[in-house]
């Protein structure tokens, strides 16, 4: 199933997808355990700025630290998750939602970011990235010289 | 396989994939359900609960998990991305099997809920010995 990520969509596309989702849960098939995002499915992120911060969220329940890897360059954030959950042997699954499987996500963040300052912190399964803005990227207040 | 997103100063449309039921704001939780030999296992996604605060109830061969979670930011804050949004986890299972409700267990680690719910002792497979005459 190829990865699709919502939120940057055109609205009508967002439209469609929220129908065959109300839908599909109406006609009982429960959306499959896929990385898609908007339908619960992980991992999505949110992303919002705090003064002369970034902070990235996502939610990656039964990650390990080992499982994560956060590399930022400039100001282009790359998130891997590597999130395995094993099949037991010659057991029957009556549902198998809980996405597995590895992904890859490159986020272009609007401002570069101090890479020796960010920061990530994993608890109950939400992954919350500090990144502080670089110093050039900081607003700087201009002092004008009067001429006087 | 690495897929870009370029995110813009302008605030972010939330996804709204929050179900509406019994008056409140539920999402659903992806869960996995396995059968072993002696027990039903239910494996649920619960990012950003508390283990204290999870409800599990079984009743009349009904299963309910609820797991309330606040808000990790303020209600006002603007997002640049906002693929996902927060809210309690609800649902429910029927069970068919029957299952010792006196014996269910439930562990909350990194945000997974698994919840053990053993087989009645009549269900569980016993061999037969088979005496030759």
């Amino acid at each position: 199933m190829p990865l699709r990520y919502r939120g940057l969509r055109h609205p009508a596309a967002q439209l469609r997808d929220e129908m065959d989702r109300l839908l599909s849960g109406f006609l009982g098939h429960p959306s499959e355990g896929s990385w898609t995002p908007g339908s619960r499915g992980q991992p999505a992120v949110n992303l919002w700025e705090q003064g002369d911060t970034l902070m990235a969220e996502l939610e990656v329940p039964g990650v390990t630290p080992e499982q994560l890897d956060i590399s930022v360059v400039g100001g282009e954030l790359t998130l891997r998750v590597d999130r395995q959950i094993p099949a037991e042997e010659g057991l029957s699954y009556h549902r198998r939602e809980r996405p597995t499987g590895s992904f890859t996500r490159v986020l272009r963040l609007p401002a570069d970011v101090d890479g020796n300052r960010v920061q990530a912190e994993l608890k109950d399964g939400i992954l919350t990235i500090t990144l502080p803005k670089a110093e050039g990227a900081k607003p700087r207040k201009i002092e004008i010289a009067s001429a006087s | 396989m690495a897929n870009s997103t370029e995110t813009t100063k302008k605030a972010a449309e939330r996804p709204e994939s929050a179900e509406r039921t019994r008056g409140g704001q539920f999402f659903r939780p992806n869960c996995d359900i396995v059968e072993r030999a002696d027990e039903l296992l239910v494996l649920a996604d619960v990012p950003g609960a508390q283990g204290d605060r999870i409800d599990v109830k079984f009743e009349d061969g009904t299963l309910s998990i609820h797991a309330p979670i606040d808000r990790r930011q303020a209600p006002e804050t603007e997002y640049l991305l906002c693929e996902y949004a927060v809210g309690d986890y609800w649902r429910t299972f029927q069970v068919s099997e029957a299952v010792d409700a006196s014996k269910i267990s439930a562990e909350y680690a990194n945000g997974v809920l698994t919840l053990h719910l053993p087989k009645a002792e009549s269900l569980k497979p016993r061999k037969i010995a088979v005496t030759s005459a």
